[in-house]
């Protein structure tokens, strides 16, 4: 553990709304618009936690916990993820079946939120949430079974410090087929096409955004942090994967991994731009697909 | 006998003969003074519990570790008790949840409504009592005594309400059960004694080569009281007609005695094969999704808590048999990981499902139905209950900062240790990680719905409406098991370091390295569930902070729009788990009946499915059926005339004499 190490939490939390501006920035461009600046949701946020706040006369303090639990998962997760060379400032065996439990904390909250508003819509989204999760939660597990056994490690940091130039070129299949599994869950867990629309403006299409449908003003900005953040999380595990040759200077390292991630935005953007959302039966495929991949990396490992 | 042996036996048997004398005396009292009936009971059994407590945290922390005999001996049998630390650690949820739900009793019951309550405290405290005996037995026929008794005295406690053909039905199914398990648990018995030449514990010797062959036999019978696959048909039918504190207890630990039992049985028998530990671990795997599978589909919300009560046993099997694999392949690390998480497991599972029934006997208490799709808004009606019952629910999906998670993380940790090592053993830590994934899974969607279908949104029906907060003796049980629930969330550490002997005992009872436990693998459970709680705080008042000074308003749900919106049209508890329980149809098979709208202008229309067990409509259902005929075929020897049975009790003798004269 190193400067960086602490570092790195405290930046994700401040730069972390950059990657849904990034990714806006890259839909616009493919779409021959100007679209909204870089910073939107900055500026976003900044309106949101000045607002006051309206409820549901049905709602109880479950509603008006849900978005401060899940950010203080996210929050929590933060401190357990390596960014590229910079390892974790917390690290220890095990430390991924903690963030997935956390992530799955905050989804818990998110989803019994919705279903505190009794609103049907935000039921049905609740209902999606947590039968996309149930077959993304094993396939991230297989996908990190497969880096530990490749790694003979059991904590994410090692796990990631261990990849470099000549792990790829003696595990390359493994390593392609765990970061597109990867990949593709990052795309799913955020809510992004081809799973869901972060722009669809029809209530019975959404996702998530259907499940927070009547937050708003604080309580909405919580929601929104949460999910920027959530990006720069799975995004590391996803970054993680492909290491730069080393730097030298953890700093340096930090700047690499920081670079990564917005590398991947302006790919989700690209993706988004060129690909249609897929129906919602396929959903369940798609994700299976995934797991299949990390399967086949964990196989891989057994020869 | 040395003073701490005089102390753990006083307390303990104090604790045996004050349930029985409080369970009997309240049956004589109960038809006259009810409330004195009522007291004594429940006094007896809070009472009793204090002492089994203190005797078995005693055992635990001081490593004591004791036997005796009582100068009392029946045929093949003596009265010998042991008290070492797999029996203390399972008698410490035992005793926790019984005293805790016997308060809880005195309110679920209140008025009885002319009933004697000495019926109900005689068995309860005879339940526990027999309980008590079969974790503390050091005989085998003590110990299947012991054993019939609890079988017993939960049958009468379910069917309680005998009023109900329902009740009876599912006191059948439970009585059949319990006996056809007890079955394999006499050859097992007799198997191990007559190898030893006696019915103690200490004299069993499972005879060369036959440990596999004793172990399938302990695995069916004990299997068969934990609820394990395919033999769990009694626990959906049982647990939701027995009344709500009974099925706590029978869900939180009296299904533990199985579990409890196939640990002793490789205490005894020494190494198994390598193939029961494979049999362990797929029977926990199926166990587990296969339960929670079918608790999605529920809509009785105590069915759904007894189908739950299914995946978490598949849960400690799964752990057990991480353990053994551990201990077959050479892996101290995962056997140690794989016995203290099943162990660990054993003890929140009996915190937090007992804290669930509690928080259904509150919701059927204060509205009278067990139908979640008739419930909804009872948070704002029962805030105490919902949030108890929210503990419960984050904890028995494994989510920090509650127990539950503890517990998985160490089975996940042993999962991974042995998916690291190679060949046959890694193999079984994949099956083992995608399992739990899946099942955690799962497991956030059903108690998702059970919580929020009950608790949130707008009271469906108008009894919802109509719900009310329950009385303190109901909510005081409650909320101290979601404060254990939090405390060893928080403390799992110390709960392990309890159970070193034990998991040592087990890992070391096949040869292996003893002392691979360490409690430093929780450290960092315990880290994440305080940073949760500080964190979580402070981001409250950070909100608090913001919307101070600012417009706070109330309005209506986001609507569309649409301007008669009703409580019906909230996403129901069957639309919830729709997309889930559609992708297993293939194990669920649910019952459709369905009048869809038809015409221009369709009136009425109706749409009913419901889920019946698989293992028993396609298992035991033609089984049972094809025993029947076969045993109808000795029907005539049944006449109904007194004196030919009288002919077949002389025949009987004279055969037993002729039997006996041969020899």
């Amino acid at each position: 553990m190193n400067a960086a190490s602490i570092l790195h939490p405290v930046l994700a939390v401040a730069l972390a709304p950059l990657l849904p501006g990034a990714i806006n920035r890259t839909k616009a461009f493919f779409a021959g618009r100007r679209g909204p600046p870089l910073l939107q949701a900055y500026f976003d946020l900044w309106k949101l936690f000045r607002k006051g706040a309206t409820y549901s006369r049905t709602t109880t303090w479950i509603f008006r916990a849900g978005p401060i639990v899940n950010f203080a998962c996210l929050l929590a997760a933060l401190a357990l993820v390596p960014l590229g060379r910079v390892p974790a400032p917390l690290a220890f065996a095990g430390d991924f079946i903690l963030l997935a439990y956390l992530l799955g904390l905050g989804r818990f909250f998110t989803v019994v939120a919705a279903l505190d508003t009794g609103s049907s819509f935000e039921g049905m989204g609740a209902s999606r949430e947590v039968q996309f999760a149930t077959f993304a939660e094993p396939a991230l597990l297989v996908g990190l079974a497969a880096l530990a056994r490749q790694a003979q490690d059991l904590s994410l940091s090692a796990t990631y410090a261990g990849l470099s130039a000549a792990v790829w070129s003696h595990a390359l299949p493994l390593l392609a087929l765990v970061a597109v599994g990867f990949f593709v869950l990052f795309l799913a867990e955020n809510c992004r096409i081809p799973v869901d629309d972060p722009n669809t403006h029809l209530e019975l299409t959404m996702i998530h955004e259907v499940m927070v449908l009547d937050h708003g003003g604080v309580d909405f900005g919580f929601v929104q942090w949460a999910a920027s953040l959530k990006l720069w999380v799975l995004g590391a595990l996803v970054v993680g994967l492909f290491p730069p040759g080393p730097l030298g200077c953890p700093l340096a390292d930090l700047a690499a991994g920081v670079g990564g991630l917005l590398v991947l935005a302006i790919a989700t953007g690209a993706v988004e731009s060129s690909l249609a959302r897929i129906r919602l039966l396929r959903v369940p495929q798609l994700l299976v697909g995934a797991g299949v991949l990390c399967a086949l990396g964990l196989l891989l490992t057994f020869r | 006998m040395p003073l701490e042996g005089v102390y753990l036996f006083g307390c303990v048997g104090g604790a045996l003969v004050l349930l029985l004398g409080s369970g009997v005396g309240a049956l004589l009292l109960g038809r006259r003074a009810s409330r004195a009936a009522n007291a004594l009971g429940v006094g007896g059994a809070v009472m009793a519990s204090a002492a089994g407590l203190a005797a078995a945290l005693a055992a635990l922390g001081l490593r004591f570790e004791k036997t005796a005999t009582l100068p009392w001996s029946f045929p093949y049998g003596s009265f010998a008790l042991g008290l070492d630390p797999l029996s203390a650690f399972f008698l410490i949820p035992t005793f926790l949840l019984c005293g805790l739900a016997a308060i809880y009793a005195v309110g679920y019951f209140r008025p009885w409504n002319g009933r004697n309550p000495g019926r109900f405290w005689l068995f309860y405290n005879a339940l526990v009592a027999s309980m008590a005996l079969v974790l503390l037995a050091r005989n085998g026929v003590l110990f299947l005594v012991a054993w019939e008794a609890m079988a017993l005295t939960s049958f009468f406690l379910v069917i309680h309400d005998d009023a109900a053909a329902g009740v009876r039905e599912a006191g059948w199914t439970y009585l059949v059960a319990s006996h056809v398990g007890m079955a394999f648990l006499l050859a097992l018995f007799f198997l191990l004694g007559r190898a030893g030449g006696s019915q103690d514990f200490a004299a069993f010797a499972a005879p060369a080569g036959s440990a596999g062959g004793l172990f399938l036999l302990a695995l069916v019978g004990f299997g068969t009281k934990a609820g394990l696959v395919p033999f769990h048909v009694w626990l959906p039918e049982a647990h939701p007609a027995a009344p709500s504190p009974v099925s706590a207890v029978m869900s939180g630990v009296m299904i533990k005695t199985g579990i409890y039992g196939i640990l002793r049985t490789l205490a005894l028998v020494g190494s198994v094969p390598a193939w029961c530990a494979w049999l362990v671990l797929g029977l926990g795997v199926a166990s587990g999704v296969y339960g929670v599978l079918f608790a999605l589909a529920q809509r009785d919300l105590k069915r759904l808590l007894a189908y739950s009560s299914v995946e978490n046993v598949g849960i400690v099997a799964i752990g057990v048999g991480l353990g053994l694999l551990g201990v077959c392949y050479g892996l101290p690390a995962v056997a140690a990981l794989g016995f203290a998480g099943g162990m660990l497991h054993v003890l929140n599972h009996a915190a937090f499902k007992g804290l669930l029934f509690l928080g259904a006997g509150a919701v059927v208490h204060a509205t009278g139905t067990r139908d979640v799709e008739r419930l909804g808004g009872l948070l704002k009606r029962l805030p105490w209950t919902g949030a108890a019952f929210l503990a419960g629910a984050i904890a028995i999906c494994g989510l920090p900062p509650f127990n539950g998670f503890a517990g998985e993380f160490l089975i996940y940790l042993g999962s991974f240790r042995a998916l690291l090592a190679s060949g046959g053993a890694g193999l079984g830590g994949v099956a083992a990680v995608v399992a739990l994934a899946l099942i955690g899974g799962l497991a956030i969607a059903c108690f998702a719905r059970a919580f929020g279908i009950v608790f949130l949104g707008e009271p469906r029906t108008a009894e919802a409406e109509r719900g009310h907060e329950t009385c303190a003796t109901m909510r005081g049980p409650m909320v101290a098991l979601a404060a254990i629930c939090l405390a060893l969330g928080l403390g799992a550490g110390a709960a392990v370091r309890m159970m070193e002997p034990a998991v040592a005992m087990l890992v070391g009872s096949a040869g292996a390295p003893a002392g691979a436990v360490s409690i430093s693998w929780l450290f960092p459970v315990s880290g994440a569930a305080f940073a949760l709680l500080v964190g979580g705080g402070a981001l409250a008042g950070l909100r608090r902070w913001l919307l101070a000074g600012r417009p706070v308003r109330e309005t209506v749900t986001w609507d569309c729009g649409y301007a008669a919106p009703t409580a019906r049209m909230q996403y129901t508890a069957a639309g919830f788990a729709q997309p889930l329980t559609h992708g297993a149809e293939v194990l669920l098979r649910p019952q459709v009946e369905s009048r869809l709208p038809e015409g221009i202008f369709p009136l009425a229309a109706a749409f009913r499915s419901e889920t019946e067990d698989a293992a028993r409509k396609r298992l035991f259902d033609p089984l049972f059926r094809v025993t029947a005929n076969w045993l109808g075929r000795l029907r005539w020897l049944q006449q109904g005339r007194v004196h030919r049975y009288v002919l077949y009790v002389v025949a009987t003798l004279v055969a037993l004499l002729g039997w006996a004269l041969r020899r």
